[in-house]
């Protein structure tokens, strides 16, 4: 077993030298991680030089260091962001109290819980990604999936920090079974549904940092309000690094859109056939893997009526999404939140306690958040002429979790029968052949500032570099 | 701090909210609050931006690094940017003279405006590896007889022998079949492949059509002086995508009994060819079924060693399967001789174990596939699942060019001369 050289090897900013008992569950650990990378991190990436940002630090000029590394000599670091000791819990039932800065026992295992869930999601994305590298359209892209896959590494670290650092033998435990889960594995899946279905393409890749990696966004806003100061601080330094996973969903899909329209503008056609068949991603496509994605994805926010988010939020384990700009009482008791139901055929909104309708309200902030994201893929088409706009699909639509699971939704809110849904559902939802379709516009092209023939280039490189840098060394 | 204000301009810093994903990641960097936003935008605010540029590459998207010269009084506020949906453009030399600003340019920094231009070739064809593959046999191959029995006149053939070559009660089952033609000819060459035939109609009520399925025994019968040939057939229980389908043919094949017959057609098949001079050597590159051309040139070339004609021609394998259960013919495999072919077994799938593929080991192999792609002898085979291919070739050029062979020219070679050969399903 190697031992490390924590200040080196692994940048943090909690004492790990000074801290004995951590660092040797670290080092239990960090071999057994290595070794989850080279079995299921990005395949046959090894020798590579990669382009990546690093963080050494949690300051300004620390966080984004820019350079080529193999990816498995990657900083994977421990930050959390700088602390204020007189922090206060500002929502739930604790409200002015001071941040914990240790677990109390009686929440030890919801926040535990809420700690191993996040946690198992990052490795989970990797091993939905591993492929994603032998079709990378660009060696610009290339680089953008291992900057994901290394941060969402970090992000394991992270996660795993907090286990072992205050949660004992317990934690590492759980620190040891993130490693033994994959996902989409028969046996031992990852813990949420999303992150056990395959990431075929490079569509579903960007759908997926769009909307998913999104979804990271919000949860760890919301984690990044708790009271367990350390997860805040942990969570709030995460942020920063998801972001550039939305920004590769994002501009992506925007890309993708561009050359769709040039190629539809070239032709003077709206026929998807004759779209596909110029090898570009015709609008129908993008539309169903959008409303896949979505529907997908809003299901992670959990039941609409929750027992245990009004437990999290009251005993400050969890707050709402920008909390601290929000100017209710933090409290919530006594108010109401409208959730949908289906009674008699028809869609109705209930008034329910905003207590356990926490899900909801964190879900209802992600929508309007995509729907903006959407519509700025929208202008892209509006700019190139196209009269299609894409939507995002009703709430209600193909949803597998709470109260609106099973009902069969047609993407502009109609309940529908099964007859309907099942005639339709080809229109809305990706089929076989589009799948089929879309893998076959996926070779590899890795030529510096080429791009494959389905996507168009981006509007700029990273960290000012030019479009055809060399953002990736074969070594 | 004063640098952004010189001669009562300001260089005024500003978000492109097209580019701009909202991810808040400006925000949170920013030492002094400069950065605010609403569900539209997000935006600098003048009089409190100083400059730092701690907020440029955090920024995922580069649309954070915009700068406008502006005249202080008229700075764009908070409330003008949030409206925004795209940047307004740079005031000229003289509206910026009409607002009272001289010598506009002067004491800014250009840096800061630096344009990247793209250098980029959109729609350029993708890494094809098809395109590598030859179309004309090796030189010194044998030649091959095609469509003797085409499907207005197929042939029939019976069963021999059939079993399952993979370790029993595992995934991806495949049997070893062999068919005999009897008295009628069918003269074969490792490599090539026949048709089989399924009973019965399809769907739309058409006779299936033929499935292609690769020899697996040399050119003089699965047992030599028979008039038989012998295939590796994979049952297919799931689509590409993992979806439960019971494959029509393969299935067929598998269940197949002693002693029935089975409608053929082919043969197939005239590059996929072995190089029959002694000397020449044969590095085959395959995954699960893809394994059967490549048993057929051992097997050919190992009874050609056993009679003393063959002995500098160099044999490499490698191959690929989910985990040694599924690997066909591993008891066999084993017992090859190490200095008769050079087995490199990986797997994909073993509980525990990093996932290894075909392409891992072609790298790890590098030295010695190096000074055998500088070989004029050395002849390339690549058989299997189609997801391999591309893979296996861009391990292959990374082989070639670390041992400083151009591989576009390289590659060109071996296509020319009829010296890397893919086949894959
Ligand atoms: C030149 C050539 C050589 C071949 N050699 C062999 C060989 O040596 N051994 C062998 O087993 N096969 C070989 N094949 C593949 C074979 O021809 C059939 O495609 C395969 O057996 C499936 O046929 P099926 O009738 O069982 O399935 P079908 O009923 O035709 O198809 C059912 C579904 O399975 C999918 N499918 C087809 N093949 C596979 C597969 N291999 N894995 C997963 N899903 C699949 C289809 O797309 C379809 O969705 C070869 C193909 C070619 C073109
Ligand atoms: S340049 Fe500095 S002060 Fe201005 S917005 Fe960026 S981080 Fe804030
Ligand atoms: S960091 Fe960049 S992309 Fe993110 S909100 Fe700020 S300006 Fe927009």
């Amino acid at each position: 077993m190697s031992t490390v050289n924590y200040s080196d090897k692994i940048p943090n900013n909690v004492n790990l030298s000074e801290d004995r008992t951590l660092q040797r569950a670290l080092e239990g650990w960090q071999p057994n991680f290595v070794n989850w990378w080279d079995d299921v991190g990005p395949d046959g990436s090894t020798a590579y030089d990669v382009y990546l940002r690093t963080a050494v630090s949690v300051d300004p000029q620390g966080w984004a260091q820019f350079g080529h590394v193999k990816m498995r000599d990657y900083r994977w670091g421990i930050f959390l962001n700088p602390g204020d000791a007189n922090r206060e819990i500002h929502f739930g039932d604790h409200k002015g109290e001071k941040a914990w800065q240790d677990v109390p026992g009686e929440h030890r295992a919801n926040l535990r819980r809420i700690i191993v869930t996040q946690g198992d999601t990052e490795p989970a994305s990797v091993e939905q990604q591993r492929h994603l590298g032998l079709t990378a359209p660009s060696m610009y892209d290339l680089r953008n999936l291992y900057q994901i896959n290394v941060e969402e590494g970090r992000h394991l670290w992270a996660m795993v920090y907090l286990l072992h650092k205050h949660f004992g033998r317990d934690g590492r435990e759980e620190a040891e079974a993130l490693l033994q889960r994959t996902s989409g594995d028969q046996d031992n899946p990852r813990i949420l549904g999303a992150f056990n279905e395959k990431t075929p393409d490079w569509l579903a890749f960007f759908m997926f940092t769009y909307f998913t990696d999104r979804d990271g966004k919000f949860q760890l806003s919301a984690l990044a309000e708790s009271a367990f100061d350390p997860l805040a601080r942990t969570t709030k330094f995460m942020l920063t690094e998801e972001a550039h996973h939305m920004f590769v969903g994002e501009s992506g899909v925007s890309r993708v859109l561009a050359r769709t329209a040039q190629v539809m503008n070239e032709l003077k056609t709206d026929d998807a056939q004759k779209v596909r068949a110029a090898g570009a991603i015709d609008l129908g496509t993008v539309q169903r893997y959008l409303n896949f994605h979505y529907s997908v994805t809003i299901d992670l926010f959990g039941a609409d009526q929750s027992s245990n988010a009004a437990i999290f939020y009251s005993s400050g384990l969890k707050g709402r999404y920008e909390e601290g700009k929000r100017t209710d009482d933090h409290v919530l008791k006594g108010q109401t939140y409208k959730v949908l139901e289906v009674q008699n055929g028809q869609l109705v909104e209930k008034d329910v306690p905003m207590l356990n309708a926490l899900n909801e309200v964190l879900r209802d902030d992600f929508i309007k958040d995509s729907v903006a994201g959407v519509n700025r893929w929208n202008k892209v088409l509006e700019k190139a002429g196209i009269p299609t706009r894409l939507t995002v699909p009703h709430k209600a639509f193909n949803r597998q979790i709470g109260a609106l699971a099973g009902i069969k939704m047609s993407p502009d809110g109609r309940v529908v029968g099964e007859a309907e849904w099942a005639a339709k559902k080809s229109e809305w939802l990706p089929t076989s052949e589009d799948f089929a379709f879309v893998a076959s516009l996926m070779g590899r092209v890795i030529e510096p500032g080429k791009f494959a023939g389905w996507i168009a280039p981006p509007v700029m490189g990273i960290n000012r570099q030019p479009v055809d840098f060399e953002y990736v060394r074969f070594g | 701090m004063d640098m952004l204000v010189e001669a009562g301009v300001i260089k005024q810093h500003l978000i492109d909210p097209e580019i701009c994903i909202r991810c808040n990641t400006c925000e949170a960097t920013c030492p002094v609050n400069a950065i605010t936003h609403d569900d539209n935008n997000y935006v600098v605010r003048a009089d409190v931006c100083n400059g730092c540029m701690a907020c440029i590459s955090p920024c995922p998207t580069g649309s954070i690094d915009n700068w406008r010269n502006m005249p202080v009084q008229r700075a764009y506020s908070i409330e003008e940017q949030l409206g925004w949906e795209e940047l307004p453009p740079e005031l000229s030399a003289e509206e910026l003279e009409a607002a009272g600003v001289t010598d506009a340019g002067g004491g800014l920094d250009a840096a800061v405006q630096v344009e990247v231009e793209p250098v980029v070739t959109p729609g350029e064809a993708p890494f094809m590896s098809t395109s590598y593959g030859a179309t004309t046999p090796p030189w010194s191959a044998a030649h091959a007889y095609t469509n003797l029995y085409a499907p207005k006149r197929p042939v029939t053939a019976t069963v021999t022998g059939n079993f399952n070559c993979t370790e029993a009660g595992f995934e991806n089952e495949t049997h070893h079949v062999v068919l005999d033609f009897g008295a009628m000819p069918f003269p074969v060459l490792e490599g090539q492949s026949i048709g089989i035939v399924p009973p019965g109609i399809d769907a739309l009520g058409k006779a299936h059509h033929p499935r292609q399925y690769s020899i697996a025994s040399p050119r003089n019968g699965e047992r030599p002086g028979y008039n038989n040939v012998s295939l590796t057939v994979k049952r297919v229980t799931h689509d590409h995508q993992g979806n439960a389908v019971r494959g029509i043919a393969s299935n067929y094949v598998c269940d197949l009994k002693v002693g029935d017959t089975v409608t053929v057609v082919g043969p197939f098949g005239s590059t996929f060819l072995m190089p029959n001079h002694p000397k020449s050597n044969i590095v085959m590159i395959c995954t699960g079924t893809g394994s059967a051309p490549m048993r057929a040139m051992t097997e050919w070339r190992r009874r050609l060693r056993k009679s003393g004609k063959f002995d500098g021609g160099k044999l490499m394998l490698f191959f690929g399967a989910r985990t040694q259960q599924e690997l066909p013919y591993f008891g066999p495999l084993q017992s090859l001789p190490k200095d008769f072919i050079d087995i490199n077994l990986v797997f994909s799938r073993v509980p525990g174990q990093p996932r290894r593929y075909v392409q891992d080991a072609v790298r790890e192999r590098a030295a010695d596939l190096a000074s055998l792609l500088r070989d004029a002898d050395t002849h390339f085979y690549v058989c299997g699942l189609k997801s391999m291919e591309e893979g296996v070739l861009l391990a292959l050029r990374d082989v070639a060019q670390e041992a400083g062979l151009p591989w576009e020219q390289l590659a060109a070679t071996l296509k020319k001369q009829g010296r890397l050969h893919l086949e894959t399903y």
